[in-house]
Protein backbone atom coordinates (compact mmCIF):
# COMPACT_ATOMS: atom_id res chain seq x y z
CA UNK A 1 0.00 0.00 0.00
CA UNK A 2 1.23 3.06 -0.94
CA UNK A 3 0.84 5.96 1.60
CA UNK A 4 -1.22 9.11 0.58
CA UNK A 5 0.39 11.84 -1.82
CA UNK A 6 3.15 9.13 -2.98
CA UNK A 7 1.84 9.16 -6.41
CA UNK A 8 1.40 12.70 -7.72
CA UNK A 9 5.34 13.48 -5.54
CA UNK A 10 6.97 10.65 -7.02
CA UNK A 11 6.39 10.78 -10.91
CA UNK A 12 8.11 7.86 -12.71
CA UNK A 13 10.52 10.78 -14.47
CA UNK A 14 11.55 11.81 -10.61
CA UNK A 15 12.19 7.82 -10.20
CA UNK A 16 14.21 7.63 -13.56
CA UNK A 17 16.73 10.35 -12.58
CA UNK A 18 17.15 9.42 -8.82
CA UNK A 19 18.22 5.97 -10.79
CA UNK A 20 20.22 7.34 -13.31
CA UNK A 21 22.32 9.28 -11.04
CA UNK A 22 22.87 6.32 -8.56
CA UNK A 23 25.99 5.17 -10.76
CA UNK A 24 28.94 7.07 -10.40
CA UNK A 25 29.89 6.73 -14.41
CA UNK A 26 26.84 7.99 -15.23
CA UNK A 27 27.20 11.07 -13.10
CA UNK A 28 30.87 11.45 -14.89
CA UNK A 29 29.16 11.35 -17.90
CA UNK A 30 26.96 14.19 -16.67
CA UNK A 31 29.71 16.12 -15.60
CA UNK A 32 31.12 16.18 -18.90
CA UNK A 33 28.41 16.87 -20.76
CA UNK A 34 27.83 20.23 -18.40
CA UNK A 35 30.73 21.83 -20.18
CA UNK A 36 29.41 21.14 -23.67
CA UNK A 37 28.06 17.95 -26.11
CA UNK A 38 30.19 15.51 -26.74
CA UNK A 39 29.99 11.98 -28.85
CA UNK A 40 29.73 8.72 -27.87
CA UNK A 41 33.44 8.03 -28.54
CA UNK A 42 34.64 11.12 -26.65
CA UNK A 43 32.24 10.19 -23.48
CA UNK A 44 34.04 6.90 -23.88
CA UNK A 45 37.64 7.81 -23.94
CA UNK A 46 37.95 8.84 -20.31
CA UNK A 47 36.72 5.51 -18.71
CA UNK A 48 38.39 1.98 -18.78
CA UNK A 49 35.16 0.73 -20.35
CA UNK A 50 33.73 -0.35 -23.69
CA UNK A 51 31.98 1.61 -25.72
CA UNK A 52 28.69 -0.27 -25.57
CA UNK A 53 29.27 -0.30 -21.90
CA UNK A 54 28.97 3.31 -22.07
CA UNK A 55 26.08 3.37 -24.55
CA UNK A 56 24.12 1.47 -22.05
CA UNK A 57 25.14 4.11 -19.53
CA UNK A 58 23.90 6.68 -21.72
CA UNK A 59 20.37 4.72 -23.27
CA UNK A 60 19.77 4.82 -19.06
CA UNK A 61 20.57 8.53 -19.25
CA UNK A 62 18.54 9.71 -22.25
CA UNK A 63 15.46 7.32 -20.62
CA UNK A 64 15.75 9.54 -17.22
CA UNK A 65 15.44 12.62 -20.14
CA UNK A 66 19.01 13.50 -18.37
CA UNK A 67 20.60 13.41 -21.99
CA UNK A 68 19.71 14.10 -25.59
CA UNK A 69 20.78 13.93 -28.90
CA UNK A 70 21.99 17.17 -30.93
CA UNK A 71 21.24 17.83 -34.66
CA UNK A 72 24.74 16.68 -35.97
CA UNK A 73 23.61 13.14 -37.51
CA UNK A 74 26.91 12.37 -37.97
CA UNK A 75 28.61 12.79 -34.44
CA UNK A 76 25.29 11.84 -33.08
CA UNK A 77 26.80 14.31 -30.02
CA UNK A 78 25.38 13.95 -26.55
CA UNK A 79 24.40 16.82 -24.42
CA UNK A 80 22.90 17.53 -21.18
CA UNK A 81 19.34 18.31 -20.21
CA UNK A 82 18.75 20.89 -17.22
CA UNK A 83 15.25 20.21 -16.37
CA UNK A 84 15.11 17.15 -14.48
CA UNK A 85 18.34 17.61 -12.89
CA UNK A 86 16.38 20.89 -11.84
CA UNK A 87 13.37 18.97 -11.21
CA UNK A 88 15.67 16.30 -8.36
CA UNK A 89 17.34 19.00 -6.98
CA UNK A 90 14.30 21.00 -6.26
CA UNK A 91 12.48 17.72 -4.54
CA UNK A 92 15.85 16.99 -2.01
CA UNK A 93 15.75 20.34 -1.61
CA UNK A 94 12.56 20.58 -0.04
CA UNK A 95 12.86 17.63 2.38
CA UNK A 96 15.67 19.55 3.12
CA UNK A 97 14.31 22.37 4.34
CA UNK A 98 11.76 20.72 6.45
CA UNK A 99 14.40 18.85 8.47
CA UNK A 100 16.79 21.81 9.10
CA UNK A 101 13.62 23.28 10.43
CA UNK A 102 13.56 20.25 12.98
CA UNK A 103 17.45 20.93 13.72
CA UNK A 104 16.98 24.44 14.08
CA UNK A 105 14.39 23.28 17.27
CA UNK A 106 17.58 21.55 17.91
CA UNK A 107 19.96 24.46 17.86
CA UNK A 108 18.14 26.49 20.53
CA UNK A 109 17.49 23.30 22.35
CA UNK A 110 21.77 22.98 22.63
CA UNK A 111 21.82 26.73 23.43
CA UNK A 112 19.98 26.12 26.82
CA UNK A 113 21.90 23.25 27.60
CA UNK A 114 25.31 24.91 27.32
CA UNK A 115 23.80 27.91 29.40
CA UNK A 116 22.71 24.74 31.76
CA UNK A 117 26.03 23.18 32.00
CA UNK A 118 28.04 26.19 32.43
CA UNK A 119 25.82 27.09 35.66
CA UNK A 120 26.09 24.10 37.01
CA UNK A 121 29.26 22.56 35.88
CA UNK A 122 29.71 18.99 34.42
CA UNK A 123 31.09 16.09 35.66
CA UNK A 124 34.24 15.67 33.48
CA UNK A 125 34.87 12.05 31.90
CA UNK B 1 20.35 36.15 11.45
CA UNK B 2 19.33 33.41 13.46
CA UNK B 3 20.87 30.55 11.56
CA UNK B 4 22.83 29.90 8.40
CA UNK B 5 21.15 26.11 7.74
CA UNK B 6 24.11 24.05 7.46
CA UNK B 7 21.76 20.93 6.88
CA UNK B 8 22.97 18.83 3.25
CA UNK B 9 21.42 16.34 2.30
CA UNK B 10 23.09 13.90 -0.36
CA UNK B 11 22.02 10.47 -1.76
CA UNK B 12 24.81 8.66 -2.85
CA UNK B 13 23.11 5.33 -3.74
CA UNK B 14 19.43 4.43 -4.63
CA UNK B 15 18.90 3.19 -0.61
CA UNK B 16 20.68 5.81 0.78
CA UNK B 17 20.73 9.23 2.21
CA UNK B 18 23.21 10.94 4.06
CA UNK B 19 22.74 13.86 6.46
CA UNK B 20 25.11 16.16 7.43
CA UNK B 21 25.04 19.45 9.83
CA UNK B 22 26.66 21.13 12.24
CA UNK B 23 25.64 22.32 15.93
CA UNK B 24 27.30 24.88 17.86
CA UNK B 25 27.58 22.78 21.12
CA UNK B 26 30.04 19.89 22.09
CA UNK B 27 29.31 16.40 21.31
CA UNK B 28 27.84 14.90 24.72
CA UNK B 29 25.15 17.82 24.25
CA UNK B 30 24.17 16.75 20.69
CA UNK B 31 24.32 13.19 21.98
CA UNK B 32 22.56 13.62 24.74
CA UNK B 33 19.64 15.51 22.42
CA UNK B 34 19.20 12.42 20.21
CA UNK B 35 19.08 9.71 22.78
CA UNK B 36 17.44 11.31 26.15
CA UNK B 37 13.95 11.34 25.99
CA UNK B 38 13.19 14.57 27.75
CA UNK B 39 14.89 15.89 25.37
CA UNK B 40 14.01 14.34 22.31
CA UNK B 41 10.73 15.59 22.98
CA UNK B 42 12.07 19.24 22.72
CA UNK B 43 12.62 18.96 19.02
CA UNK B 44 12.21 16.13 17.49
CA UNK B 45 9.53 15.88 14.31
CA UNK B 46 8.40 18.30 11.96
CA UNK B 47 7.16 21.91 13.02
CA UNK B 48 3.64 21.74 14.27
CA UNK B 49 4.18 17.86 15.52
CA UNK B 50 5.02 16.23 19.04
CA UNK B 51 6.62 13.25 20.38
CA UNK B 52 3.31 12.12 22.18
CA UNK B 53 5.46 8.93 22.90
CA UNK B 54 9.22 8.82 23.54
CA UNK B 55 10.95 5.84 25.15
CA UNK B 56 14.37 4.79 24.78
CA UNK B 57 16.57 2.01 26.54
CA UNK B 58 20.10 3.15 25.55
CA UNK B 59 22.01 0.03 24.98
CA UNK B 60 23.45 -2.44 22.56
CA UNK B 61 20.08 -4.57 21.80
CA UNK B 62 17.98 -2.22 23.81
CA UNK B 63 15.19 -1.34 21.83
CA UNK B 64 12.98 2.36 21.32
CA UNK B 65 10.36 3.64 20.67
CA UNK B 66 8.19 7.19 19.49
CA UNK B 67 5.01 8.02 18.49
CA UNK B 68 4.58 11.38 16.13
CA UNK B 69 1.29 13.04 16.72
CA UNK B 70 0.63 15.36 13.30
CA UNK B 71 -1.10 18.56 14.07
CA UNK B 72 -4.48 17.41 12.79
CA UNK B 73 -3.94 14.25 15.80
CA UNK B 74 -3.23 11.89 13.91
CA UNK B 75 -0.38 9.59 14.95
CA UNK B 76 2.80 7.88 13.25
CA UNK B 77 4.45 5.56 15.15
CA UNK B 78 8.54 4.42 14.83
CA UNK B 79 10.44 1.92 16.94
CA UNK B 80 14.24 0.62 16.78
CA UNK B 81 16.65 -1.58 18.70
CA UNK B 82 20.42 -0.24 19.18
CA UNK B 83 23.01 -2.45 17.67
CA UNK B 84 26.17 -0.14 18.52
CA UNK B 85 26.66 2.57 21.00
CA UNK B 86 29.77 4.31 22.01
CA UNK B 87 28.89 7.07 23.66
CA UNK B 88 29.09 10.63 22.76
CA UNK B 89 30.91 9.49 19.28
CA UNK B 90 28.49 7.33 17.32
CA UNK B 91 25.65 4.80 17.05
CA UNK B 92 23.58 2.10 14.98
CA UNK B 93 20.38 1.44 15.16
CA UNK B 94 17.94 0.02 13.74
CA UNK B 95 14.45 1.65 12.68
CA UNK B 96 10.76 1.21 11.31
CA UNK B 97 7.87 3.18 10.84
CA UNK B 98 4.60 1.52 11.45
CA UNK B 99 2.87 2.39 8.38
CA UNK B 100 6.24 1.96 5.99
CA UNK B 101 7.10 -2.06 5.37
CA UNK B 102 10.95 -2.92 6.21
CA UNK B 103 13.62 -1.86 8.35
CA UNK B 104 16.35 1.63 7.74
CA UNK B 105 19.28 0.87 9.16
CA UNK B 106 20.73 4.78 11.05
CA UNK B 107 24.46 5.37 10.97
CA UNK B 108 25.43 8.43 13.57
CA UNK B 109 29.16 9.55 14.02
CA UNK B 110 29.40 13.30 16.09
CA UNK B 111 32.83 14.70 15.23
CA UNK B 112 33.72 17.74 17.80
CA UNK B 113 36.02 20.62 16.98
CA UNK B 114 36.61 23.73 18.15
CA UNK B 115 33.10 23.65 20.39
CA UNK B 116 31.80 22.90 17.49
CA UNK B 117 29.99 19.37 16.27
CA UNK B 118 29.39 17.52 12.89
CA UNK B 119 26.73 15.01 12.76
CA UNK B 120 26.88 12.89 9.59
CA UNK B 121 23.90 10.72 9.94
CA UNK B 122 23.76 7.84 6.92
CA UNK B 123 20.49 6.02 6.61
CA UNK B 124 19.92 2.92 4.62
CA UNK B 125 16.24 2.27 3.38
CA UNK B 126 15.76 -1.09 2.44
CA UNK B 127 14.41 -0.37 -0.63
CA UNK B 128 13.89 2.69 -2.92
CA UNK B 129 10.69 2.90 -2.37
CA UNK B 130 10.10 3.14 1.02
CA UNK B 131 12.81 6.12 1.23
CA UNK B 132 11.23 8.47 -1.32
CA UNK B 133 7.87 7.57 0.39
CA UNK B 134 9.40 8.48 4.17
CA UNK B 135 10.91 11.75 2.35
CA UNK B 136 7.56 12.43 1.10
CA UNK B 137 5.55 12.17 3.89
CA UNK B 138 7.56 15.04 5.57
CA UNK B 139 7.10 17.17 2.41
CA UNK B 140 3.65 16.77 2.42
CA UNK B 141 3.85 18.44 6.25
CA UNK B 142 6.69 20.57 4.97
CA UNK B 143 4.56 22.44 1.84
CA UNK B 144 1.41 22.50 5.27
CA UNK B 145 4.22 23.77 7.14
CA UNK B 146 4.49 27.43 4.48
CA UNK B 147 0.73 28.10 4.40
CA UNK B 148 0.78 28.38 8.12
CA UNK B 149 3.94 30.54 8.27
CA UNK B 150 2.08 32.35 5.09
CA UNK B 151 -0.82 32.51 7.75
CA UNK B 152 0.64 33.89 10.33
CA UNK B 153 2.19 36.69 8.03
CA UNK B 154 -0.13 37.80 6.10
CA UNK B 155 -2.54 39.72 8.96
CA UNK B 156 1.10 41.73 10.30
CA UNK B 157 1.47 43.15 6.20
CA UNK B 158 -1.29 45.95 6.32
CA UNK B 159 0.07 47.02 9.85
CA UNK B 160 3.95 47.26 8.00
CA UNK B 161 3.39 50.68 6.03
CA UNK B 162 6.05 51.46 3.92
CA UNK B 163 7.90 48.05 4.53
CA UNK B 164 9.12 47.67 0.89
CA UNK B 165 11.16 50.97 1.74
CA UNK B 166 12.66 49.59 4.65
CA UNK B 167 16.14 48.65 3.90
Amino acid sequence: MQPKGYEQLTPARLDATFAALADPTRRAILARLASGEASVTELAEPFAISQPAISKHLKVLERAGLISRGRDAQRRPRRLEAKPLAEATEWLERYRRVLEGNFQRLDALLDELKITEKKHGRSKH
Amino acid sequence: MKNTGTLKVTMPTDREIVLTRVFDAPRHLVFDAFTKPELLKRWFGPHGWSLALCEVDLRVGGTFRFVLRRPDGTEMGMRGVYREITPPESSVHMESFDDYPGESQVSTALVERGGQTTLTATVLYPAKEVRDAVINSGMEHGAAESYDKLAELLPSIPARENSEDAA
